[in-house]
């Protein structure tokens, strides 16, 4: 398993050229010429890094930034039609424009890559252990079928597959997302490649399962020695994986550098409001986020300055003449010179291979660095007011919602035309929780933990299996028809993916009248209604008449909100409403929410797996693991003093955009996956996965295998859990 | 797996008794076999007319219920009783399905491989000019019937021969009346006849095969696991045809099973047209004839070779498709 195998050349090649990049890639562009007379889209426009031995590069940026493209078109694996230019040398040779034969020789031999989906990256039809073992065969044409075979287990083995000898013969749809992107990570390692390349790793994955897929890749790293190219939008991901960090915006590199240079000393307004949007799960109080106004510009007719000048707040008219080279920050010329020069518009780029030092590609980054300025000193923040239920003590507010017991198990069943019950999923199995006047109660946990089947039953507002759900003082097990309609008013939700929420067929008006018509609103005031509330989210007047699809996910999103609202509810369920948002454009969101909020007062129900930005909205918040609630509390104790391992597991699992803080920490890594919801584990549910139980005694153990904890108070607040070892915090 | 499907082959028996029960009400309630001997001539006497028909279980005097019992107990026993010529239906189905059979077996397989060979690379080529011509091409046999296409290639076929002289393309029958010689002899005419009936029903499921492949097909294509498959080493091209063409041809086979059941009643046109004595051509005339057996067995064998088809796409898609494997 180490570097052995890779060519005697290849060593030979390292050693005289000493620190020479194992991936040099020098001013790529990638175009795909528009079909049917359409514009063509310059996906990526000049791009540059290279990468050395062991060597972990970031490349940052939102959809459509052309990270992913970029490295697809290194890979040689862009469609025929792709237009790509300029070059990539991989150990000084250069790969772009081999023919598909050589290319392939190449690719899962020295450069290989890990995709973003694990779920569709397999073969369905084959078995994982021979797509594995095809990896090796491909490369290595002469091993035998047993040795491949072996190879094969033997990587299964090293990324973690339990009983990899029987997992070989298992077909992808019998792993989950988290182990079929350990297969993954072992194919790219098959061949000890010298560049594995990993698009989006993580991002399909739940955190814990995210923690052990990074700890899997610091292993690959260690095991072959190879460089990392690691593509995300997430900057927690990067800032404690990389070394250096390469921005990108509009298809181009805007700023680059150390990690730390990029993360502490951001010379570029794009860079700078990125990290200020990020919720940080780690800060107290964060304040408002930063938003980014506007959205990035079309890739088929950038406009000819710099692409982030519409949406920068540091613009000067030079910004929109040319477009400004990532340079390093005091050989940047003075506005005056590019205004000069912006008519001859010569050019000489820096060459890309020393790319040690901070280089960006704005006109102010002299100006930036010169006065210092962070993310909120640029950008207009807003200030959210307070609600007027803050000064009120949370027992004395009104109830909104009480959920007790709350129960919704699925019949597992089978066969065709006599269905028998075969099991039970218990996707909720006894949730309690409730939710006062004018606060955000969030229910977090990783996929499959129950919390979007306990808000559709909610929101079903039928007589549950067991337990009661009470809106408003209002048992919905007693409502008649009329009642239950009525109540309907009262809470109204807000769904995650904006794109299928809304009706592709219908105007944005009728899309927002659609809740006043249903409830009988006059005309008159239906109209006068749905103008408010497209101002109060945040879009304009001239919107009215317009359809989704002219729309962003950012502003799909507000009109949802503006749906939402319509009837002025007492409370908002709110399914994931920002995961579906690039950071720049969720800040807005989260801005928006906690401003409507303040103004409006209704309570959220907040459902999400993103702890960070929970952390930023919630009042309280509440933890599920397979369909029960673990703990629950104010957020501010959760946050900082987490009383259940569960709930200690998936903060220590979420990475800091802080590079400094993510080094120093030590990161609990939950082993295994979620167990499934149709057999749970007898007694605490999280046994199996407890990285407290394996330190208790044997006796202890007992109690934790036979005894289902309940929701205790812990640390003397408003702050419970379910554990018979709860940590209580500043006792021991 | 075998508990699932030993419950499907249940219900098809099911489905089959009652298609086929069905299908002898039907007939025994419409057709007059009495109307077949009365205008015989010279008419036979009534009385020689009704032991006639007594002894075929065809008398129209005799209660339904009663035919129906006497008709099913034979069938479970095998025999499907008499054509109204007074032969046993039994024989004659055998050699009748072996003609239908023989046609479409080598028309699906032909049709299908053509089909799926350029639905696939039309896919892969998209609106290049292969696809564009297969697409062109589809469409059009698509939209003309196949009994126009028998008859244009058997009128073309007629063409040729008279240009040349002789008869290079044979279009009528299975094989020359009377003909002799040695059993590879005997072979090659009949493959020398076959070869139009064949094309002509092939071509017209190519067609289908193709589009459905092409679509199937452009699924896969982007397909993330193509792209890892190549992203490990593959060329572009065993890429497509070990993940791609694998995974997009389950649909397809069952399609193509299911295509093979039809085909037996499918197939009536060209084999009236071609002369052959098959499935579809023994259903036409019996109908005329007012032979209630016929009709009951031929739809019986239909019954039987869908369900049979339906079945065997149940076990292929298990097979090619571990998803579904319980």
């Amino acid at each position: 398993m180490s570097t052995d195998i890779i060519e005697t050349t290849e060593v030979a090649s390292d050693e005289c050229a000493g620190e020479a990049p194992v991936l040099e890639v020098t001013d790529l562009t990638v175009t795909f010429p528009g079909r049917n007379g359409g514009p063509d889209v310059h996906a990526v426009r000049g791009v540059s890094y290279a990468v050395r031995r062991g060597e972990v590069l970031g490349i940052v940026g939102e959809s459509g930034s052309g990270k992913s493209v970029s490295s697809m078109a290194a890979m040689g694996l862009l469609p025929d039609h792709a237009e790509v230019t300029g070059s990539v040398r991989l150990h000084g040779e250069e790969i772009l424009g081999l023919d598909d034969r050589a290319m392939a020789r190449k690719r899962g031999k020295v450069i290989s890559m890990v995709f973003q989906d694990p779920l569709s990256g397999l073969t369905p039809v084959y078995t994982v252990g021979d797509q594995l073992a095809e990896a090796v065969l491909t490369h290595e044409p002469r091993t035998s079928r047993a040795q491949a075979r072996a190879r094969a287990v033997a990587l299964l083995d090293l990324v973690g597959i339990p009983n990899a000898e029987q997992r070989y013969r298992s077909f992808p749809h019998e792993f989950s997302g988290g182990m079929r992107q350990r297969v993954m990570i072992a194919m790219a390692m098959a061949n000890d490649p010298d560049v594995i390349i990993c698009d989006e790793p993580t991002t399909a994955l739940d955190v814990t399962i995210q923690a052990q897929i990074l700890d899997l890749l610091r292993t690959a790293r260690r095991e072959t020695g190879a460089a990392i190219v690691m593509i995300t939008h997430d900057l927690g991901v990067v800032a404690g994986f990389v070394d250096r960090v390469l921005v990108m915006y509009a298809g181009r590199p805007v700023e680059t550098g150390g990690v730390d240079d990029i993360y502490y000393r951001s010379r570029m307004p794009y860079t700078m409001g990125l990290l200020g949007a990020v919720p940080r799960m780690d800060l107290d109080d964060q304040g408002a986020l930063v938003p980014i106004e506007g959205t990035p510009p079309s890739l088929s007719n950038p406009p000819p300055g710099c692409p982030f000048a519409p949406r920068c707040p540091l613009v000067r008219p030079e910004c929109e003449q040319t477009e400004p080279e990532l340079l390093e920050i005091g050989d940047r010329p003075p506005g005056e010179e590019v205004r000069a020069r912006s008519a001859s518009a010569s050019g000489a780029r820096a060459p890309g291979a020393d790319a040690a030092p901070q280089r960006v590609a704005c006109l102010r980054s002299g100006e930036i660095a010169a006065q210092g300025w962070t993310a909120q000193d640029i950008y207009p923040v807003p200030d959210i007011p307070e609600t007027s239920f803050s000064h009120t003590r949370r027992q004395d507010r009104r109830e909104v919602l009480r959920v007790t017991d709350l129960v919704k198990h699925h019949a597992l069943t089978r066969g065709a035309v006599f269905k028998r019950r075969v099991g039970t999923v218990y996707a909720v199995d006894g949730v309690d929780f409730d939710i006062r006047e004018g606060e955000t109660l969030a229910l977090v946990g990783e996929s499959g933990c129950g919390k979007s089947s306990t808000l559709m039953e909610i929101m079903g507002l039928e007589r549950p299996q067991r337990g009661s759900v009470t809106v408003m003082g209002k048992d919905s097990s007693t409502l008649s028809r009329s009642d239950r309609f009525r109540l309907r008013r009262e809470m109204q939700i807000v769904f995650q993916d904006p794109m299928s929420a809304l009706d592709p067929r219908m105007t944005v008006f009728d899309i927002i009248a659609e809740p006043l018509r249903t409830h009988g609103r006059s005309p008159a005031e239906t109209t006068r209604r749905v103008y408010e509330l497209i101002a109060l989210v945040g879009l304009d007047i001239e919107h009215a008449t317009r359809f989704p699809a002219e729309f962003s996910g950012g502003q799909r999103q507000r009109i949802g909100i503006a749906r939402a609202l319509a009837l002025e509810p007492r409370l908002l369920v709110l399914d994931e409403p920002v995961s579906a948002l690039d950071v720049s454009i969720q800040a807005g969101v989260v801005n928006l929410l906690r401003e409507l909020q303040a103004r409006l007062g209704p309570a959220y129900l907040f459902v999400a797996h993103d702890l960070s930005v929970v952390r930023h909205i919630a009042d309280r918040v509440a933890v599920m693991y397979l369909g029960r609630i673990v703990e629950i509390g104010d957020t501010r104790s959760v946050y900082s003093r987490p009383a259940h391992p569960y709930t200690q597991a998936l903060l220590s699992a979420i990475p800091l955009p802080d590079p400094e803080k993510e080094r120093a920490r030590t990161h609990i890594v939950l082993e295994g996956d979620l167990p499934s919801p149709a057999n749970p584990p007898s007694g605490c549910r999280f046994r199996t996965r407890c990285q407290k139980f394996l330190t208790l005694a044997e006796t202890d153990r007992e109690r934790c295998v036979s005894v289902e904890p309940r929701i205790l108070a812990v640390n003397g607040e408003d702050q419970g859990a379910a554990c018979h070892f709860a940590k209580r915090w500043g006792t021991d | 797996m075998g508990k699932f499907l030993a419950r499907r082959l249940l219900n098809h028996v099911v489905l089959i008794f009652l298609a086929t029960s069905f299908a002898y009400l039907l007939a025994a309630t419409n057709l007059h076999p009495r109307d077949y001997f009365e205008q015989m001539q010279p008419p036979p006497a009534p009385e020689a007319v009704n032991a006639q028909l007594d002894t075929l279980n065809l008398n129209d005097e005799t209660p339904l219920a009663q035919r129906y019992a006497t008709w099913i107990t034979g069938v479970v026993q095998g025999d499907f009783g008499k054509t109204i010529q007074g032969r046993e239906v039994a024989d004659q189905m055998w050699m009748k399905a072996g003609v239908t059979l023989r046609l479409i077996t080598v028309a699906t397989l032909l049709g299908g491989a053509v089909g799926i060979a350029v639905g696939a690379y039309a896919a892969v080529r998209q609106y290049r000019r292969f696809d564009k011509a297969a697409t062109a091409a589809s469409f059009f046999v698509l939209s003309v019937p196949t009994v126009v296409i028998a008859i244009v290639v058997q009128v073309l076929a007629v063409a040729i021969n008279d240009g040349l002289g002789f008869q290079l393309l044979r279009y009528s029958g299975e094989y020359s009346a009377g003909f002799d010689g040695t059993w590879w002899q005997f072979l090659g005419n009949r493959i020398h006849h076959a070869l139009l009936p064949t094309t002509v029903l092939a071509v017209a499921l190519f067609a289908a095969f193709a589009r459905y492949q092409r679509n199937m097909m452009l699924d896969v294509l982007g397909a993330d696991f193509v792209r890892t498959a190549m992203a490990k080493g593959l060329t572009r091209r065993k890429a497509l045809f070990k993940h791609a063409l694998r995974t997009a041809l389950i649909p397809t086979i069952t399609y193509f099973t299911f295509t093979f059941g039809a085909l037996v009643s499918g197939a009536t046109f060209t084999e009236k047209i071609y002369g052959w004595h098959g499935m579809g051509a023994w259903l036409i005339d019996s109908i005329f004839r007012n032979d209630v057996h016929v009709v009951a067995a031929v739809s019986w064998f239909m019954a039987i070779t869908i369900m049979a088809a339906s079945f065997l796409s149940d076990v292929l898609y298990a097979w090619l498709d571990p998803r579904v494997r319980v």
